[in-house]
């Protein structure tokens, strides 16, 4: 980097490198444990209450079983050089500087174990190739240096062979899963969704007063009845949001950014109380079964109300679920409308409105804001929208500049395809690993920062509710204010003028 | 009598190599992939993938993109070694076909080429702390190996040559089940031990990453999932969840 000349102000700042080396720090995460299950989360999704006696036997046999149901991991486990093109990639390793967080030593962790009891080299030669027994200090070291992965594929992107630690990591959640050893934030969360259809528990009753509270908002906001239905059979489409738009800041902002999108073009939709989630929590711990079991909701909840299309809303992961895996795991949609991608994702919806000229904007409306973009990781690197390559990464970007007049991007290695996590997602997002999520925001923290200086970004959009709630908790910590990641719908919200809208700005 | 142990030495490494990576590549293949999992930047199209797979295989693209130095040693070496390989044809066929003629000048280069990008790639395996903490023994070893074989195959070239056409009358001999005397060279004895040594692990090591390359569902897979339905054969065998919403869950 050049060295900038401190009398022009266009030069750029150097607030800090968001790819900063850390020293190694052995061990320095090796306390971060996040909260066990406990028997009643574990149990409604199939997994053993508790530790099992023969522990030891019964996750030997779910490595060979693993590796014989899925082609990555077996092709994983066997096929990395430690070459160590990834070890400064992901972003828990640059924030905490302890090497188990490198994506190869992440893997490594089981890859060791299965040299150990399925390789000829770890059979009879283990100390050559690392190889080692399955005791409870590893099983223990799993868990901890497993819930420090959010799964995020970055380090996928940068190995030769594709090797994916996130297929590493939801097997060995899976494998720990397998022998009763579960972690609390997820698998409550799942045991949550099976019984009310959302990952809140929020019941249809207390769903149907949030919504109307929320119509209500509108209804002041705009002096026009723009609904928020609920179970509404025969609409044409079903929008499939996480719960996180009903209840929680930013992401309420989104959902009403939809519910103005939906009015404006005039269709009409619904959102269902069976399936009143689109996070799909069966995906972070590699749970096949229980991932079906909730994608399957979806499809129930399609055919009860008789819709044409789904479409989803503002979720990293859930997107990638919906993506990649909806059609595996719960279609074929035949049942749908086949004019329109099965499902479609709501920005891809509201690009068509655009394009079109369904939407009257007003960009002025959000020249407070400087905006940039953070990528989700799950949209980034596991999934598509529209119908050219690299849709995941335009599609946002076309919408927030249609709706912004202030737009920059954060450096290159940093986005798209490269996009750093959020810090917080994989299951992550939860209290008790704290520590690890602002640890881990660093790298997007850092980029931000740079734009801030740059160009005076003040808030940063997103597509993705884990990664919207992690951000306002963490976001403090960086000097912005917790408002200060916005819902991309939310922009979208404010430019719109509905036909017909009431400006209590203009009655002035 | 060491003619015939390098002999025998050398029928059973090949069988090894051919079986052994043989049934890997039929396990790699037979193993479903239940989900679709392309890593961006994924392509939409089968020959999208060929594209990516291409530029992966040949250029090393994604090493390119993650890791300048390790692409630099790792393209000096592969490429080197391919062109030695080439070279060495010479040495199984008689005629020697036109175009192993061709570049036999460039694999002596090619030699050198190989040994530096081995050397580099050991001393950042050394040198830099983070990939000194993820490295086994074996990594070390391996690349030994290698460099071995390249440097007793350069000393033959350059230092100690050796009876070139007896090695290749050996060699064509066993091609048709004969054993002709090798040329007692320690040199060479060396370089034929460690070349046997690296046919008979390659199955079961890290070398696996060259087929296993081809088999990554994060780089192999088309991404249309929303367009054709990927469905695993135990998945499609998996109980049927129940259809319809339960009445007690109605809204």
């Amino acid at each position: 980097m050049a060295p900038h000349d401190m009398n022009t102000d266009d030069a750029p700042k150097i607030v800090g490198d968001p790819f900063k080396m850390p020293d190694l720090a052995c061990g320095a995460m090796a306390d971060s444990n996040t909260f066990k299950s406990a028997p009643e989360h574990n149990e409604p999704l199939g997994f053993p209450g508790e530790l099992l006696e023969n522990w030891q036997e019964v996750a030997i046999a779910k490595i060979g079983e693993l590796a014989e149901k899925n082609r990555a991991f077996q092709v994983y486990l066997d096929t990395c050089v430690k070459c160590g093109a990834c070890t400064d990639k992901c972003h828990y390793f640059l924030g905490t500087g302890d090497p188990k967080n490198m994506p190869v030593a992440r893997q490594d962790l089981l890859r060791s174990v299965y040299r150990r009891y399925y390789t000829f080299a770890g059979k009879y030669f283990p100390w050559l190739v690392g190889a080692r027994d399955l005791t409870r200090e590893v099983l223990d070291e799993w868990y901890t240096y497993y819930h420090q992965c959010s799964q995020c594929r970055r380090c996928s992107v940068a190995c030769p062979y594709g090797i994916d630690t996130a297929e590493i990591s939801m097997a060995a959640r899976e494998i720990l899963d397998s022998v009763g050893v579960g972690q609390k934030y997820c698998n409550e969360i799942i045991a949550k969704l099976k019984r009310t259809g959302n990952n809140l528990g929020l019941n249809p009753k207390a769903l149907r007063a949030t919504l109307e509270d929320l119509e209500e908002d509108l209804e002041e906001e705009t002096g026009l009845e723009v609904k928020l239905p609920l179970d509404v059979k025969g609409a044409d489409i079903l929008l499939i949001t996480p719960s996180a738009d009903f209840f929680a800041e930013p992401q309420i902002d989104g959902l009403l950014g939809y519910a103005k999108v939906f009015h404006a073009a005039g269709v009409s939709w619904t959102i269902s109380s069976y399936a009143s989630e689109a996070a799909n929590f069966g995906m972070f711990i590699g749970s096949y079964e229980n991932m079906r079991e909730v994608s399957w909701r979806i499809r129930q909840a399609a055919k009860d109300l008789g819709v044409k299309r789904i479409i989803f809303g503002e979720c990293g992961h859930a997107w990638r679920v919906g993506y990649s895996f909806l059609n595996t795991l719960a279609g074929p949609f035949d049942f749908l409308d086949q004019n329109y991608p099965i499902p479609q994702h709501i920005l891809e919806f509201t690009m068509d409105e655009i394009d079109k000229g369904t939407l009257k904007i007003d960009k002025s409306r959000n020249d407070e804001f400087v905006m940039t973009f953070h990528d989700s990781c799950n949209v980034a690197r596991g999934s598509a929208m529209g119908r050219k390559e690299g849709g995941q990464f335009d599609l946002p970007r076309q919408v927030l500049k249609a709706v912004c007049n202030h737009f920059y991007d954060m450096e290159r290695d940093t986005i798209r395809e490269n996009t750093f996590c959020c810090g917080g997602g994989g299951g992550l997002l939860t209290d008790d690993l704290i520590d690890l999520r602002v640890k881990g925001a660093k790298p997007r923290m850092t980029a931000l920062q740079q734009v801030t200086e740059d160009h005076g970004v003040t808030h940063m959009a997103a597509i993705c509710a884990i990664c919207k709630s992690q951000f306002t908790k963490v976001m403090p910590k960086y000097g912005y204010e917790m408002d200060s990641i916005l819902s991309v719908h939310q922009l979208v919200s404010n430019a719109v003028i509905l036909e017909g809208q009431v400006d209590p700005e203009d009655e002035d | 009598m060491l003619s015939t142990l390098f002999a025998v030495l050398f029928y059973v490494a090949t069988i090894l190599l051919i079986v052994g990576t043989g049934m890997k590549v039929l396990k790699y293949a037979r193993t479903p992939a239940p989900l679709k999992i392309p890593v961006s930047p994924a392509p939409r199209t089968r020959r999208g993938v060929i594209v990516r797979m291409g530029r992966e295989v040949t250029l090393f693209q994604s090493l390119f993109k993650s890791n300048r130095w390790i692409w630099i040693f790792a393209m000096l070496f592969h490429w080197g070694m391919l062109l030695v390989l080439l070279r060495h044809l010479r040495y199984f066929t008689q005629p020697v076909w036109w175009w192993v003629e061709l570049i036999q000048p460039f694999g002596i280069y090619a030699g050198f080429a190989m040994v530096a990008g081995l050397v580099g790639l050991l001393v950042r395996r050394i040198a830099i702390q983070r990939i000194r903490y993820i490295s086994s023994p074996s990594d070390y070893l391996m690349l030994l190996l290698i460099i071995g074989i390249g440097l007793t195959g350069l000393g033959m070239k350059f230092a100690m040559p050796v009876d070139i056409v007896a090695v290749k009358v050996f060699f064509l001999g066993l091609m048709r089940f004969e054993i002709n005397p090798l040329p007692m060279h320690p040199g060479l004895l060396i370089h034929l031990g460690l070349v046997a040594t690296l046919m008979i692990i390659f199955p079961i090591s890290k070398l696996m990453h060259a087929p296993g390359l081809f088999f990554a569902p994060s780089r192999t897979q088309v991404d249309n999932a929303r367009e054709f339905r990927h469905l695993s054969a135990w998945a499609s065998q998996l109980p049927p969840l129940p259809e319809g919403i339960p009445t007690e869950e109605k809204g």
